[in-house]
Parts: structure tokens; C-alpha cells; sequence
């Protein structure tokens, strides 16, 4: 059997993240995720699945982008760029996708207003520099300035039912911070933001800070009993409610709409990037839909399974895991029109097993 | 009775332990310890004829399914059910309860090119 997941690596090669030492110290399994050595695992998957769900669990998320978007010209300028109708009250975060001209998803990301001229636009890691860039070259016709500010901070997302409460003891009062709102904090002497947001389908928040702060904050909420979780457990917990990996689930192949993101798109707000082929694509319906399946025998649904309807095959699964909750579960493009409930069948090892279309989340959250 | 000591391995990780003709067939600790989380093992079938070193069925994690390589040839006469409702028995017991299936050897000799268990704890990667 082939047993490793990358490894030993030589780290001159890969990106690491101010928490690299204490995650390997935790006991952490680093792999090799988009060019960056981050732990897939600490104890067990499934142990840390259940800290997020039960108590409260920590992840090393410094790869990801923090990008600045400061000027008169702010507010519009990532109204333009992204087809979401961002939020322009002083703290709101919206989350939104950023499209080509065709209308396809460049990136997914969450867009928080500090003023009507100051935006940090939080993005995937693997998307940074594309990002970026993309943002530099549509700037020109506004007054803003657009930062790439990633490497001056390291990042941690705490989340579970008690992660709020952990983080009151640092930081009195911050749970008063409303759902998908952002503030600025100063923790262990230094200046960073807190969201409240999450990739986990649970309550918790995002903290960024300095690469030496966000160290001091990793062992304080370890002391604190915090599980460490890797980004095995996050793969999980994401596809359990149901959010888009972007580069897996989405690319600049796929629009909003296929990737049943619909809701993301607002054609009734002003020009933006991609709207005229969105508008054309409303009218004409989709061919392809991301969908939900839940499998009825047994086995793991994973990336490239195929999906059969009706003996023909239909589609492939983009995301698949075995979930604690829910056995095997698992998302893919499939012909628009599948109702919830339809019965498909996935190919997992040369044999097709049963399962039902779905509906996303399939936890359905607390948040 | 098979234990990590007793057993013979093959550098992809899997162990057999021979009685009389009979090759019982598992995972060695390092390898369930690497893949962790064991939800599901797609056994092979009762009567089965298999290969050394050829694919013969898959264990899953939850990170990812892994193709068990037959560690002698012959054919499959019993396998261990009680993985059907308790896979994670393979994590827990990886050299006693947690075995996957037994071979009827047609070739000794197979074992026989297996390596002892200090020299599979040389060859694994740290």
C-alpha cells in the first residue's frame, strides 16, 4: 500500500507560516498544500472534527491573502471587481466571487469594510498572487491603492461552539462582534484584526496578527485546551457545510451559477466585472450544476469518482469525504435539474455504489 | 497466534504470518499510524485468487483509499468480518485483531522473500 502523504520535504522548497514551529512541535503531519508546509493532521481527523463540532478547535490559516484596498474610489472599485453587493457599513464583511469577463469564479473571498475608503479583501491561499495582480490591473481607472499585505500577518481560525469564549479571556467583550463583522484588536501588545467568520459550518472567528503575536496567541489558546486541527479535519468540516473550495469545487471554467452560487450574483447592482455574460447565462440556464450527493452504500466518495444517472454518466464528484456525521458525502458538476432525492449512483473503485442527490449544507449549522 | 514480531513484511506494509500453508495478511502498525482513521475496508472475496504484490483490495481513511498489495499468492479462504462494523479495529490492533484476510499459499517461497520485522523497521521513512 502507498502510505505517505508527501514528506520528509525540504523546507527551502516550500512556503512556511509563522506557526510552523509550533504546529510541528503540537505534533502536527506536515504535507505540501499549494506550495506551502501546513499539517494535515494532529491526532486524528476524526478526533479533530469532533473538537470543532463539540468544543472548540484551532487552524493554521497564515497562507491565506489579506489585500488592501484603500482610496476615495474603494467602495466602488470592489463593488466593480466582485459581483456580490458588498456591504459599505463600517465593520461588515460580505462574502463574494471575484469574475473574469466570461463571468467565471477567479476567486471566492470575503470583502470587509472598515470605512467606505478602506477594504481588506481576505482571499485563498493558493489565489493570492492572481489575485492581486488581477486587482492591480483593474485599479487603474480608480483612485485606490491595492496592498498585498499577506506576509505581514500570520493568521489562526478558531472555531467551535466554545471558541468564543475562549478567545473572551484574551480579548473581553469580543463576542459581542456580530456574525461576519470585523474589528480591530490589539493583543499581546500589537495591533490586528478579528473576524467572525469561519470555514467550518460552526460559530468562531478569524484572527490575524504579526507573525510574533500570532505565535503568542497559538500557545495561549493551546494552554487553553484548543484541539490544533489540520487541514484534513477543515476539508471535512467545510464540505459538511457545504462551502466551495476554490481551485477544486470552482474555477475560471465555472460560473457562480454553476457552481450553485447563485445567490452571490446580484445583477441588479451596477457594472461589474462578468455581468454581462452572467445576465446572458440567467436567461439561458445552466447545463452543469454543482451538486450535493450523499452515498447509500458503503465507501468514500473522492475528487474524480464519476457520477451515473440513470446508467449514463452525468458528471464527476469535485469534493467527496467520509464525514462523521453522514457517511459518505460529496459534491460534483452533474446535469442542471437533478431534484433532491434523485437517485444516482458514484464509481468508487470500479464499482458503482448508490447514492441521493442532496441539498447543501448537510450540516445544517449553527451559525 | 500472529504478532509484529512473528510476522514477515513487504516493503509496501503489508504483513503475513505463515501457519502450516496459510498466510494471514494485515498492515503493519507504521502504516495505519501514517494512513490513520480507518473508515472502511472494501475486503476482498472469499475464494479470490490473488498475487504477491498485485492489488487485492482497499482500505479507506478518511484522507484517502489505499490499495492493499497482496503480500504472497494463493487464494483468499477467509476474511475478517468483524472490519465490516468496526474498520477502526485495523487502527487499534493492527498486528492481532485488526487482520485482513487469510491466503492458501500456492507458493511458499513467497514468504519466504518477506522481510523480518527489523528489517522493515529499517527500511520505513522517518
Amino acid at each position: 500500500m502507498n502510505i505517505y502523504f508527501g514528506g520528509p520535504f525540504v523546507t527551502n522548497d516550500l512556503k512556511t507560516t509563522p506557526l510552523y514551529n509550533a504546529c510541528c512541535q503540537a505534533g502536527g503531519r506536515m504535507v505540501d498544500f499549494h506550495g506551502w508546509l501546513l499539517p494535515v493532521q494532529f491526532q486524528s481527523i476524526i478526533a479533530e472534527h469532533k473538537a470543532v463540532r463539540e468544543a472548540a478547535g484551532m487552524f493554521d490559516v497564515s497562507h491565506m491573502g489579506q489585500i488592501w484596498v484603500e482610496g476615495k474610489d474603494a467602495y466602488p472599485f470592489v463593488q466593480y471587481i466582485t459581483c456580490n453587493n458588498i456591504k459599505k457599513d463600517p465593520s461588515a464583511g460580505t462574502y463574494t466571487h471575484m469574475l473574469t469577463p466570461q463571468g467565471t469564479i477567479i476567486d471566492d473571498m470575503i470583502a470587509f469594510c472598515l470605512d467606505a475608503e478602506k477594504f481588506l479583501i481576505v482571499v485563498n491561499a493558493a489565489c493570492r498572487q492572481e489575485d492581486f495582480d488581477w486587482m492591480q490591473k483593474q485599479s487603474t481607472r480608480f483612485h485606490v491603492t491595492v496592498t498585498d499585505a499577506s506576509d505581514r500577518y500570520g493568521m489562526i481560525a478558531l472555531q467551535g461552539p466554545q471558541a468564543l469564549e475562549k478567545l473572551e479571556t484574551l480579548l473581553p467583550g469580543i463576542g459581542a462582534l456580530p456574525r461576519f463583522h470585523i474589528q480591530k484588536v490589539q493583543l499581546f501588545g500589537e495591533e490586528g484584526y478579528v473576524t467572525r467568520t469561519g470555514y467550518t459550518g460552526e460559530d468562531g472567528a478569524e484572527i490575524m496578527l504579526s507573525p510574533a503575536a500570532i505565535v503568542k496567541l497559538w500557545d495561549a489558546l493551546l494552554a487553553a485546551g484548543v484541539a490544533p486541527c489540520g487541514l484534513g479535519a477543515r476539508d471535512v468540516l467545510r464540505l459538511e457545510a457545504g462551502y466551495l473550495l476554490n481551485g477544486q469545487d470552482a474555477d475560471q471554467t465555472r460560473t457562480p451559477y454553476e457552481a450553485a452560487c447563485g445567490w452571490v450574483v446580484k445583477l441588479n447592482k451596477e457594472d461589474f466585472i462578468g455581468k454581462p455574460a452572467l445576465e446572458k447565462q440567467k436567461a439561458q440556464g445552466v447545463k452543469q450544476k454543482l451538486t450535493a450527493f450523499e452515498l447509500k452504500g458503503a465507501g468514500v466518495p473522492r475528487h474524480g469518482c464519476k457520477i451515473f444517472y440513470e446508467g449514463q454518466e452525468i458528471g464527476f464528484v469535485t469534493s467527496g469525504t467520509f464525514s462523521p456525521l453522514f457517511k459518505g458525502i460529496a459534491v460534483g458538476y452533474a446535469q442542471a435539474g437533478l431534484t433532491p432525492g434523485a437517485q444516482v449512483e458514484i464509481e468508487i473503485h470500479s464499482r458503482r455504489i448508490p447514492a441521493a442527490v442532496t441539498k447543501t449544507p448537510f450540516y445544517k449549522n449553527r451559525v | 497466534m500472529h504478532n509484529a514480531e512473528n510476522s514477515r513484511y513487504a516493503k509496501t506494509h503489508e504483513w503475513a504470518h505463515m501457519e502450516g500453508d496459510i498466510a494471514t495478511v494485515g498492515i503493519s502498525n507504521h502504516a495505519q499510524e501514517e494512513i490513520s482513521d480507518i473508515v472502511f475496508v472494501d475486503l476482498p472475496k472469499v475464494g479470490q485468487q490473488v498475487t504477491a504484490g498485485q492489488n487485492c483490495c482497499v482500505i479507506e481513511s478518511v484522507k484517502s483509499a489505499s490499495e492493499i498489495y497482496a503480500p504472497v499468492s494463493g487464494e483468499v479462504i477467509e476474511v475478517n468480518t468483524a472490519l465490516n462494523n468496526d474498520p477502526g479495529l485495523v487502527n487499534r490492533e493492527p498486528h492481532a485483531g485488526g487482520w485482513l484476510f487469510k491466503i492458501k499459499m500456492t507458493a511458499p517461497a513467497d514468504y519466504e522473500a518477506l522481510m523480518d520485522l527489523s528489517a522493515y523497521q529499517t527500511t520505513i521513512q522517518k
